[in-house]
């Protein structure tokens, strides 16, 4: 598996660049995950979202889908699409340190 | 590793639940992956985003074999309306959306919803028997215009 260098620490990734161990996140990591995938500064809403991720990761054992994002987190569709343009619940996940959701809707 | 795929241009061209939805699920599914969508509504397919039908698409309970229901039964009236049922009851416990829901949600993700407008002309209809979030009636050769450079779906 490859591994990369967050915030000092040596991370396991998969193919993808998702988190192997959920568990080796911390928030200070965030930023920087945020500028690898594209999604530049992180606000209050971009937070908002991935800590939604990490918690829905944490009692399913899978990150939610877009769908599900937006009828949960508290933040619609459309501004998820513009919080992170290229597919919201793929790169909150990467940012939140947890595997790709598996889903097909 | 080959490039990723950046675009798809989704044609839907059948108005039956089963033709429908795969359509549907492959065009949010690519802009989930972060891929551009166009979605082409062209003959009976122009009923997911026919206002007054969208909610009323129906599963083909006749000439698909794969439902393995008698021929003779699929056409007894009234069949299609409960196979339909069945199928929406089926889809909304696994929280798929029904199709006046995904369609919009579909609009929501950014992907563009277009029109043919071969068939709109040929049904006689006009851009306010559809939702609002269709962007325009396009011909062919603006649909491949705008496909240029990606992947072209039908469906």
């Amino acid at each position: 598996m490859p591994t990369i260098m967050v915030d000092g620490q040596e991370i396991e990734v998969d193919e993808g660049g998702f988190f192997v161990h959920p568990d080796q996140w911390t928030e200070e990591m965030a930023p920087e995950l945020a500028r690898t995938a594209g999604v530049g500064e992180l606000n209050e809403e971009h937070r908002r979202v991935i800590k939604f991720m990490r918690e829905e990761y944490f009692a399913k054992g899978t990150g939610p889908t877009v769908r599900a994002l937006g009828l949960s987190s508290g933040v619609p569709v459309k501004r998820l699409y513009e919080l992170f343009p290229k597919g919201p619940a793929k790169l909150a996940a990467r940012i939140a340190g947890i595997p790709k959701p598996r889903g097909c809707i | 590793m080959p490039d990723p795929i950046e675009k798809v241009s989704i044609v839907i061209s059948k108005g039956s639940l089963d033709g429908v939805y795969p359509g549907l699920i492959m065009a949010n599914g690519a802009r989930a992956e972060g891929i551009d969508v166009n979605l082409f509504f062209t003959f009976f397919g122009l009923d997911a985003i026919h206002k007054a039908r969208h909610e009323h698409i129906k599963l083909a309970t006749v000439g698909n074999p794969g439902l393995h229901l008698a021929t003779w039964l699929g056409g007894v009236p009234g069949v299609s309306t409960v196979m339909t049922r069945y199928m929406n009851h089926k889809m909304e416990a696994l929280d798929i959306p029904s199709i006046p829901e995904f369609v919009e949600m579909i609009a929501d993700t950014g992907a563009g919803l277009y029109a043919c407008k071969a068939s709109v002309d040929m049904f006689g209809l006009t851009e306010g028997d559809f939702i609002e979030q269709l962007k325009d009636i396009i011909t062919v050769g603006e649909f491949y215009e705008m496909a240029a450079g990606g992947q072209i779906i039908f469906t």
